[in-house]
């Protein structure tokens, strides 16, 4: 087709190539070109953080991100956090401690609590309030949120 | 409706010279995308009428920053994470690091980039009362050459500035070693995060005995631009800082700015906060 461009992405450990618009949103790429569904659209404008995924390390929304930006570049959606049959201890203390309730915002959820692990191994309240303000729950409360990643921090 | 996406084009140059040299053989037809977190959004609800763009993110040029006895000198591309990376500004410059660090999330920060947020031109961006209160300049750069201008001239109307189509914004910087030793910034918003402001201030000034020097007031919000109050300013420079003086400055800021009635608050309401940010800035000092 005119106009499309092939990308080459490391996805996931993986590597993927796709053939699309380059102004295609990488959560539409991720979603429909390589079936990784784990990653849902909430708000489309950058607002709730439900695409949330990590581009080199880095949490980002993906509905924010034309796919011509992320060639060549490594992605990890929440596909990507377990490691086969082992869940991510974060993963693990949202299913202990009641963190998912709809599980619309989790996966957002779950790779921003990982990645301020990554970042802060011993976060503060203030730093965990703030690794996740940028991710909106209208289920929770946001406290079973909270502690379930205050319990992964403990592990 | 959402955009139809094989209508755009982005094309990614791997140089600023190639960037540039795009941008003056086809000035009217390719716009610069950095971060997209204002573009995107445009795009996601089919209000981005521009169909080409040159893709500026990975240009390692428009990166970094540069200190030396002068100045400190950032990258256009600097994102707001990075913003709050630095020491110097951190010690020298904390509004432009508070301005960062409350602007939408993480994620937002991780992409959003001072030049975009510069040259996005909304009204209601955060870090450009920080960067008109610092008394920052702007480097405008085409294909034969750049200059620096002061920021303050650089918006002349709602979402228009002083930057023709075959030039791209590529660095910004602060002057050093100001004498101000008054940093006032803040933002109101519906929430702390995310939120898009209703009234943003940012001021600085230096205080010796009762005497006001160096000020420079910039808010955002309450006007067609980001606005710096330079008639309120002169007010306050060179006076000593009481009631009167206050009261004074105060009148002259209700004729300076201009709010208005929108999605996020009320003209009376930004008319009042302005002037509460304001005389809090003032009366903190004391």
């Amino acid at each position: 087709m005119p106009n499309t461009r092939e990308i080459q992405l490391q996805v996931n450990g993986d590597v993927r190539r796709v053939t699309v618009f380059p102004m295609a949103r990488l959560l539409d790429v991720l979603r429909e070109d390589l079936k990784l569904t784990g990653t849902k659209e909430g708000c489309g404008e950058g607002e709730c953080g439900a695409c949330t995924v990590l581009i080199d390390g880095q949490i980002v929304n993906s509905c924010l991100i034309p796919i011509a930006q992320v060639n060549g570049a490594e992605i990890t959606t929440i596909e990507g956090i377990a490691r086969e049959q082992d869940l991510h201890a974060v993963q693990q203390a949202f299913i202990d401690h009641g963190g998912a309730q709809c599980g619309i915002c989790t996966p957002g959820m779950v790779i921003a609590a990982v990645n301020l692990l990554e970042r802060k191994p011993n976060p503060t309240e203030a730093d965990i309030r703030n690794g996740l303000a940028g991710n909106l729950c209208r289920c929770t409360g946001y406290m079973k949120i909270f502690e379930s990643v205050v319990q992964a921090c403990k592990k | 409706m959402r955009a139809y996406i094989p209508d755009y084009q982005i094309v990614s140059p791997n140089s600023l010279a190639a960037a540039l040299a795009l941008l003056q053989r086809e000035p009217d037809i390719w716009k610069p995308f950095a971060g997209g977190t204002d573009l995107m959004v445009l795009l996601e609800s089919g209000n981005l009428p521009h169909r080409n763009y040159i893709d500026i993110w990975n240009l390692a040029e428009l990166r970094g920053v540069n200190i030396n006895d002068s100045h400190v000198t950032l990258g256009a591309l600097t994102t707001y994470t990075e913003v709050q990376s630095y020491d110097v500004l951190g010690q020298e410059f904390p509004m432009l690091l508070q301005a960062a660090s409350e602007t939408g999330g993480l994620a937002i920060q991780n992409r959003g980039t001072l030049g975009g947020n510069i040259v996005n031109a909304s009204p209601a961006a955060d870090s450009p009362p920080a960067l008109l209160a610092y008394d920052a300049e702007l480097e405008l750069t085409c294909a034969t050459g750049a200059r620096w201008v002061p920021y303050y001239t650089f918006h002349t109307g709602y979402k228009q500035m002083d930057l023709r189509a075959n030039k791209l914004q590529t660095r910004i910087r602060l002057p050093r070693h100001s004498q101000a030793n008054l940093h006032y910034y803040h933002k109101v918003g519906t929430r702390k995060a995310q939120a898009i402001s209703k009234v943003c201030f940012a001021a600085t000034a230096r205080l010796s005995g009762d005497r006001l020097d160096e000020v420079r007031l910039a808010f955002g919000s309450v006007a067609p631009i980001p606005l710096r109050c330079v008639k309120t300013e002169a007010r306050l420079r060179g006076h000593q800082l009481d009631q009167s003086l206050i009261e004074e400055a105060i009148a002259e800021l209700r004729t300076e700015i201009t709010p208005i009635d929108d999605i996020r608050s009320t003209q009376n309401y930004r008319l009042r906060v302005a002037q509460n940010l304001l005389i809090d800035f003032l009366t903190s000092t004391a």
